[in-house]
């Protein structure tokens, strides 16, 4: 698998990252060499493993499903770049 | 009274409590050289206020006669991967300017209970991705040590906990926070002649802690010795519900517990980690170590960890897909940066917005992350890459079978010069060679300065524990320490 400027485009759309052909053209490469050292991890025969899920064996805990905050709108709002009538306001999604 | 910045967490503290000194001189002293030492770039934020406030506290407490708090006149730095209430937060990065949390990290708010006080916010690399704290969006971190050839050479202070590693060194605080998700406190703290312990994941709640790869992510502190770093994290340490990874236990006393002998212990040295090309004088260090343990009452034994070669490309896999989750929050919409071009839609507000807001390692690491996580890849590389992982814990599992602990260099070199990997993503990612499989196995580990190279630059020896034996760490931590006997430190240029 090798990393073209195609493929580098695609998933800096996915990752929403605006890039342009001659970032696309620099990064190819980079991000090619690097998935070609990567790949060496295909030569462990893993099929008798399983993926690891947890690193120190812990149970997820359930809490009690009451509120436990609230109240706190300003607070959320008041890193926003832009936020109007208590919302984040952002551009107009719907034509 | 200058000297009182010479003083570690420990002689503070009981300098403090015996009225040797007052908390209020102690964190003066401090506010001072942190103000000089500009030219490091180790602070992003000076909160001098913050420290007065937390050392006068301390006067007034002991002049009531009161029980004086853990860290009661101890200042300290706070990486800026720590949110802090009221006070702004980047992670080092541009899409994060002008953040300022409204609420207080787990672990910072513990310390700020503990009774410690803040200098600032420490430089790093940006969202914690980087070995060399090149990665920051306002400037490198310049190592306080310099070659012994007179050359002069800004050297790297390590990375990513880098503005911490450098501060300690330099004197601007006895101890400082670090985190740790491939060996961002280790490799720092070998690179700078300090101390510094990840400990077990879970152990310190990861709340309020920009997040990198949450399945790796670990706080823990970084100082000059191995008590003030035994002390730092009984105040950093605890079950915290509002973190699902956080370990319901009780805090060890760690401080209590120290002891250097290590009678009845195996320490085993791993024969992968004797890599390639490894330098002579990294052999020898570790050569040393090894004596010193023995020394110091160990057996040593000769282990095994054969999936070690592949610790890094995994880590490479699993800590990118996880920063691509993870920093997809980062939109434009509800903190930090927004960039808006005229006319643009919501998508393309995104995607610029992220174009202007993220440097360049962090895209390469988001774009990798995507990539191994999109459609058609997702088995063939973020599952095997966590197959593996398991391979690499059992490795680990198997060692604990024939030994206690496992002594390691922290780094293949000393610090090297800032520029001279930074075009070579993967020399880069190397660094982190013998850091990165405790990682991935979630183990405490922790670096203490074994001695010097030719060029007078410091190197360290890493102890790897069992889970939840911090303690056995510590203990063989402060058994090298003594060893060592290393009181080398860089002579102020800054």
């Amino acid at each position: 698998m090798s990393v073209d400027i195609a493929t580098v485009k695609k998933i800096a759309s996915l990752a929403r990252i605006a890039i342009t052909e001659e970032e696309a053209a620099r990064i190819a490469p980079e991000l090619d060499n690097i998935m070609g050292w990567i790949e060496q991890l295909g030569e462990v025969d893993t099929s008798s493993v399983e993926p690891m899920t947890a690193v120190i064996p812990n149970h997820l805990r359930l809490r009690d499903d009451v509120v436990t905050d609230g109240n706190v709108r300003d607070a959320v709002l008041s890193n926003a770049p832009v936020a109007e009538h208590g919302f984040f306001a952002v551009p107009k999604v719907i034509e | 009274m200058s000297e009182l910045t010479d003083l570690g967490v420990a002689a503070i503290r009981d300098g403090v409590r015996s009225g040797a000194f007052s908390a209020r001189e102690v964190a003066d002293a401090f506010v001072v050289q942190v103000s000089k030492a500009k030219a490091l770039n180790a602070f992003l934020v000076d909160t001098p206020d913050h420290a007065i406030a937390a050392a006068d506290a301390a006067d007034a407490a002991r002049a009531a006669g009161e029980t004086l708090k853990p860290l009661a006149g101890v200042p300290i730095g706070m990486k800026d991967l720590f949110c802090t209430k009221g006070v702004a937060s980047t992670a080092a990065s541009h899409i994060l300017e002008g953040f300022t949390p409204p609420y207080e990290s787990t672990v910072s708010g513990k310390l700020w209970d503990a009774g410690a006080g803040m200098l600032g916010k420490l430089n790093m690399d940006q969202f914690a991705m980087g070995s060399s704290n090149e990665t920051s969006y306002f400037g490198n971190v310049i190592s306080p040590w310099r070659r012994a050839d007179g050359g002069n050479a800004a050297l790297a202070p390590g990375g990513s906990s880098g503005g911490s590693s450098a501060a300690i060194a330099a004197r601007l605080c006895p101890a400082a926070t670090g985190t740790d998700t491939g060996g961002s406190i280790r490799q720092p703290a070998a690179f700078t002649g300090i101390s510094g312990i990840k400990p077990t994941y879970g152990r310190c709640s990861r709340w309020g802690v920009v997040a990198f790869a949450s399945s790796l992510d670990q706080a823990g502190p970084m100082a000059r010795d191995v008590r003030d770093c035994a002390i730092m994290l009984e105040a950093m340490t605890g079950f915290d519900p509002k973190d699902s990874t956080s370990l319901d236990l009780d805090v060890p006393k760690w401080e209590a517990g120290l002891s250097s002998s290590l009678a009845g212990k195996r320490i085993g040295i791993p024969k992968e980690y004797r890599v390639d090309n490894m330098p002579a004088e990294i052999e020898a260090l570790w050569q040393q170590g090894i004596d010193w343990a023995r020394d110091a009452g160990a057996e040593i034994v000769e282990v095994s960890l054969p999936h070690t070669k592949y610790a890094l490309p995994a880590y490479y896999i699993i800590a990118p897909a996880e920063a691509s989750s993870n920093l997809a929050r980062y939109d434009g919409v509800r903190y930090g940066l927004r960039d808006l071009p005229e006319g643009a839609n919501l998508q393309d507000m995104y995607a610029a917005t992220r174009a202007a807001g993220f440097g360049d390692e962090v895209k390469r690491r988001i774009m990798i992350g995507t990539y191994v996580l999109s459609a058609g890849f997702y088995d063939a590389y973020y599952t095997q890459a966590q197959k593996v992982r398991t391979l690499i814990a059992r490795d680990f599992e198997r060692a604990w079978e024939s030994c206690d602990l496992l002594l390691t260099p922290t780094a293949p070199s000393a610090a090297f010069a800032l520029g001279e990997k930074s075009a070579d993503p993967i020399a880069m990612y190397l660094n982190d060679v013998f850091t990165v499989p405790s990682s991935l196995a979630g183990l405490p580990a922790m670096s203490v300065p074994g001695g010097l190279d030719k060029d007078g630059l410091p190197l360290g020896l890493q102890i790897i524990g069992k889970p939840l034996d911090e303690q056995g760490v510590l203990n063989a931590g402060l058994a090298l320490e003594e060893r060592a006997g290393f009181v080398a430190r860089p002579e102020a240029w800054w």
